[in-house]
């Protein structure tokens, strides 16, 4: 009720706002397409709309929620064919074809106004493509290792901060018959998560940029050293059998039956294993300890974006939509627990109280001095992307073709960049 | 109308009275003809001139010549889609005799015959995907029934689906399913047609068992043989449904053939390289056009024969 409260506020706030601006005389229509099709983005999808149709009586908001596997190839014909006015899209070189063919629009002015670039710095490098700005953000996510805390209780195991204890911890659990890690790699990126921070804890975050740039060779000695590290865990038996059949839905069993004891994850695996039944007893979080001390931490935080289309017709309301989206308040809301329930990209919001998005929300404000990074396939180019993430879950499943895999991905490179 | 009914009546015969015997079967080829062409000729053209592009889809297209094909030579990943395509085309006949077996087995009369025939019917009416589906459950490696029964004999688990020279054979056993009921209808209507005073006649020379089917019953069943041919290898080579809900072509890539991969390369998440889809999609048509060639052989052949 709280939040409710806290929302009508937010709004008579916005609206306080927007009619001392020149936004009170927005009027037509603006045409929204969205793909958070899934039941509770969709929601707040629908509230966005409704609310910031209700600020401006001569606009009409008409939003288009389109399923987000399918928008996906939609965006498309969309962008070119019959551009709405805003559409979702994601962070980083994802943007790069639209940003390249000229189909997104320069908000750099946006960027250029105080309220927006005083609080949401921390992802102005990541809607940043050849010096200029092309969307704003609504959302971000952590990553992390999600384990089971009655577990670690019962094998007495704390939370490791370096690599050995990682590793030692590990050992207890194999040894008590459970696996360490779930994981399921039938659809790849999620093998690209673990190289993401095995990666990132190896050599930093600037050579996960050069990489995923295409500056650094595959077969070069601090790539392999990442991957000597991945292998230790793949030799100790680490990670549960036959991941590569599963989907990243299909490895949550392993963790809720206690068969496995962490989950390298994005906070989105929250939700559904809370639902299969773990209390907040039984599950907690960690970041992904220290591997090379002589690296600074950094994280996986893909972001989720909002952009105008450069055949946009009302330019003027969207705008105003973006400023809207990524105020202060709005962005408490929308990313509260019982909403999207992730991370407000504003500095000055306020994230709600859950366990996970609070240690999230720490981690990424205050021990991730390396960087933060989108996931291996938004920094790197697609079609890297999908070449090198087969080669990881080839890697975890048979470790000794990694000439062969490394040879494989450093011909791509060669030809994609 | 009108028109046509003025000329009646005129002396000289008008110019479409005097063409009508043309002009009727153009007219009604015409429309025909006209999707032929627009829904099938031209994008097949498309796609040949398109492979000779690099093109992503959004911005101008920059003409490579030849690179496309060049690279899939080099292409590992297209070299496993082949053999698997292979694997496919060689494997997927084995609906035939299988469809053949049962469709004898089922072509008596006992109480209850329609309701067996249209059980074993069943597996080509649902959806591919379901068949994907069920299976995939069937070869799943914790709780997948093939894993119960090996566990029970003690012989360990099987990942299919998991492992890179099984997963195709795994997902060919699953295509086949709802092939061979097909190939099993076609066989029941073609026993409808069979002569029983040539199976009579055999029968008084002493001909049964193997002999009969052999030498009677299989040369009857030629057309039949022939449809069940021409969909099964039809059938092999469209072959994506089950390989996209069952593995998506994993793991790392061993389970693709030709058209899913053109689709991963083309229009998936990480795709959209047009021209390098188009030129995987050149050589999957023309790997087509030799069966279809065969097929539009043998079949004038038979016209000839027939008359």
């Amino acid at each position: 009720m709280n939040l409710l409260k806290g929302t009508v506020a937010g709004l008579a706030m916005a609206a306080g706002l927007a009619a001392s601006a020149q936004a009170a005389e927005l009027s037509g229509t603006l045409k929204i397409f969205s793909d958070m099709s899934n039941p509770a983005p969709r929601a707040v999808m629908e509230k966005l709309a409704s609310d910031f149709d209700a600020l401006h009586p001569d606009l009409t908001v008409e939003l288009t929620v389109i399923d987000r596997e399918a928008y996906k190839t939609q965006i498309r014909n969309f962008l070119t064919a019959n551009a709405p006015d805003v559409a979702n899209w994601y962070a980083a070189n994802r943007m790069r074809p639209y940003v390249s063919a000229g189909l997104f629009e320069d908000v750099s002015d946006l960027w250029a106004e105080p309220e927006i670039a005083d609080n949401l710095a921390s992802t102005k490098g990541a809607m940043t493509l050849d010096g200029k700005q092309w969307g704003v953000p609504y959302t971000y996510y952590q990553w992390g290792v999600y384990y089971r805390e009655d577990i670690y209780n019962e094998l007495g195991l704390e939370e490791p901060k370096d690599w050995e204890t990682f590793k030692a911890n590990c050992q207890k659990i194999l040894d008590s018959g459970k696996k360490c890690f779930t994981i399921g790699t039938k659809f790849l990126w999620t093998a690209g998560g673990w190289f993401d921070y095995l990666n990132m804890r190896t050599n930093g975050y600037d050579f996960h940029m050069a990489l995923t740039n295409g500056e650094v060779e595959w077969t070069d000695e601090r790539v392999r050293q990442t991957f000597a590290n991945w292998r230790e865990l793949i030799d100790m038996g680490a990670f549960i059998d036959n991941h590569q059949s599963y989907s990243w839905q299909e490895a949550l069993p392993f963790m809720v039956n206690g068969e496995a004891a962490a989950y390298l994850m994005g906070n989105f695996a929250v939700a559904p294993l809370r639902e299969a039944g773990l209390s907040d007893e039984q599950l907690d979080f960690y970041q992904f300890p220290v591997i090379n001390p002589d690296v600074e931490l950094a994280e996986d935080a893909p972001t989720d974006t909002f952009h105008i289309p450069a055949a946009a017709e009302n330019k003027e309301a969207a705008r105003e939509f973006l400023r809207y989206v990524v105020s202060a308040d709005v962005q408490t809301a929308i990313n509260a627990g019982d909403a999207l329930g992730q991370l407000p990209v504003n500095a000055s919001s306020s994230v709600d109280d859950d366990e996970m998005l609070n240690q999230g929300f720490e981690m990424l404000s205050s021990n991730s001095p390396g960087g933060i990074a989108q996931f291996f396939d938004r920094d790197a180019p697609a079609e890297m992307a999908s070449v090198a993430m087969e080669g990881f879950q080839e890697f975890m499943v048979f470790p000794d073709n990694l000439d062969d895999i490394l040879n494989r991905l450093e011909k791509a490179r060669q030809r994609i960049y | 109308m009108a028109d046509i009914t003025t000329s009646l009546n005129e002396a000289p015969p008008g110019w479409i009275r005097r063409n009508r015997q043309t002009l009727a079967p153009v007219l009604f080829l015409l429309p025909g003809v006209l999707f032929f062409l627009f829904y099938v000729i031209f994008p097949i053209l498309q796609s040949f001139n398109l492979s000779f592009y690099r093109w992503d889809g959004l911005g101008e297209p920059v003409y490579v010549g030849m690179e496309n094909y060049a690279e899939l030579l080099d292409d590992r990943a297209f070299e496993v889609s082949m053999w698997n395509n292979a694997k496919w085309l060689l494997l997927y006949l084995l609906a035939i005799p299988a469809g053949l077996g049962i469709a004898l087995f089922l072509n008596q009369n006992v109480v209850g015959i329609r309701l067996y025939k249209s059980l074993f019917f069943f597996p080509f009416v649902i959806s591919q995907v379901v068949v994907g589906l069920v299976f995939s459950w069937f070869y799943d490696p914790t709780f997948g029934f093939l894993n119960q029964i090996l566990g029970f004999f003690g012989l360990g688990t099987l990942n299919v689906l998991g492992d890179p020279t099984l997963v195709t054979y795994g997902i060919i056993v699953a295509g086949l399913w709802p092939q061979t009921a097909y190939c099993m209808i076609l066989y029941l209507t073609g026993l409808n047609a069979v002569d029983p005073e040539q199976v009579e006649a055999a029968r008084l020379d002493g001909a049964k068992g193997f002999k009969m089917l052999w030498y009677v019953i299989i040369p009857q069943l030629r057309p039949a043989t022939f449809i069940a041919f021409v969909v099964t290898i039809i059938g092999a080579l469209r072959s994506f449904d089950l390989i996209s809900i069952m593995t998506n072509g994993g793991p790392f890539g061993s389970s693709r053939v030709l058209s899913f991969y053109m689709f991963e390369k083309a229009l998936s998440e990480y795709g959209f390289r047009m021209g390098y889809g188009a030129a995987i999609a050149v050589v999957l048509f023309l790997i087509m056009l030799l069966f279809i060639a065969y097929f539009l052989w043998s079949m004038y052949q038979e016209e000839k024969g027939g008359r």
